[in-house]
């Protein structure tokens, strides 16, 4: 773990390791990115896994969905952290640009994560 | 209109509900029956803040669900209603004199007690006998996590 602020991924099914293990294999930094599933989880066991993710430590927390059980579970967390934020519809631009942009806080990290995840996103023809 | 959905879901409002079960039934009014959320001004604002604007949310505790519970299966909208756990869903079939017709088993998972059923559904005796006198009262009780998953039902149910 290296200084700077740790991203906990936190989606459905095998979403959040397969985001964190792309993401390090793009970077090639690890231990920035935690995942955490929410396969056989009650609310109460995902918000303990959670906790223990975040481990103390100043966090920026990535869900999948808003409206997911991901999401509530993340934001109980936000009560008694105060160093803790969550990001909503986690994608691995978002990500691979948070492991290297770590040191600005999380103001600003939510902020970064917000306008890359956007800007990752494009339609073709 | 009777309620669309009566569901025992120990996430309560979360993904599946929403969108695997609100989409396909085009929900526009979710029940949350439980008594800690309806206490919990906070947490009701987040899942406000998480739902989508076409689908209203009521917040209510156990005894205030089942007074209002005829209300609900005549008010035109299509209507999901989630408890936490079996012992308020059951309360509410009792309470509700046969309002309730029919209970999803969403998600229930593993705890003190418990065995597995199915990956999604962990019962302990006394939430199956329970289960079982709703069904012998003429409740009709599956399991089901998601529209596209088979039902099934109580008396299948391993464990």
């Amino acid at each position: 773990m290296t200084d700077g602020l740790q991203g906990v991924v936190v989606g459905h099914g095998g979403l959040a390791a397969a985001l964190v293990t792309a993401a390090e294999e793009i970077t090639g930094v690890q231990g920035v990115l935690v995942g955490i599933s929410n396969r056989g989880c009650d609310r109460g066991r995902l918000e303990e896994l959670i906790r223990q993710g975040i481990a103390g430590r100043p966090s920026v927390i990535f869900v999948d969905l808003q409206s997911g059980s991901c999401f509530f579970a993340a934001m109980a967390s936000l009560k008694a952290m105060p160093e803790v934020r969550v990001v909503t519809g986690v994608n691995l631009p978002m990500l691979v640009d948070f492991v290297f942009h770590r040191a600005a806080g999380l103001e600003a990290a939510v902020a970064r994560a917000r306008q890359v995840g956007e800007q990752a996103i494009e339609g073709t023809r | 209109m009777t309620l669309s959905l009566c569901r025992i879901d120990d996430r309560l409002i979360h993904g599946q509900v929403v969108i695997g079960w609100g989409t396909p039934l085009g929900a526009q009014l979710i029940v949350l029956v439980d008594d800690g959320v309806r206490a919990n001004q906070w947490e009701q604002e987040i899942y406000r803040m998480a739902l989508p604007q076409d689908v209203a949310v009521e917040f209510v505790s156990r005894d205030e669900a089942i007074a209002r519970l005829r209300e609900w299966d005549a008010d035109p909208r299509r209507i999901m209603l989630i408890t936490g756990d079996v012992e308020t869903m059951a309360a509410l079939v009792t309470g509700g004199e046969g309002v309730i017709r029919r209970v999803n088993l969403g998600g229930i998972h593993a705890g003190p007690g418990r065995h597995p059923c199915l990956r999604y559904v962990y019962l302990s005796e006394a939430e199956t006998g329970r289960l079982r006198q709703l069904e012998a009262a003429g409740a009709v009780i599956t399991a089901q996590d998601v529209p596209t998953t088979t039902p099934v039902p109580l008396h299948q149910l391993s464990g």
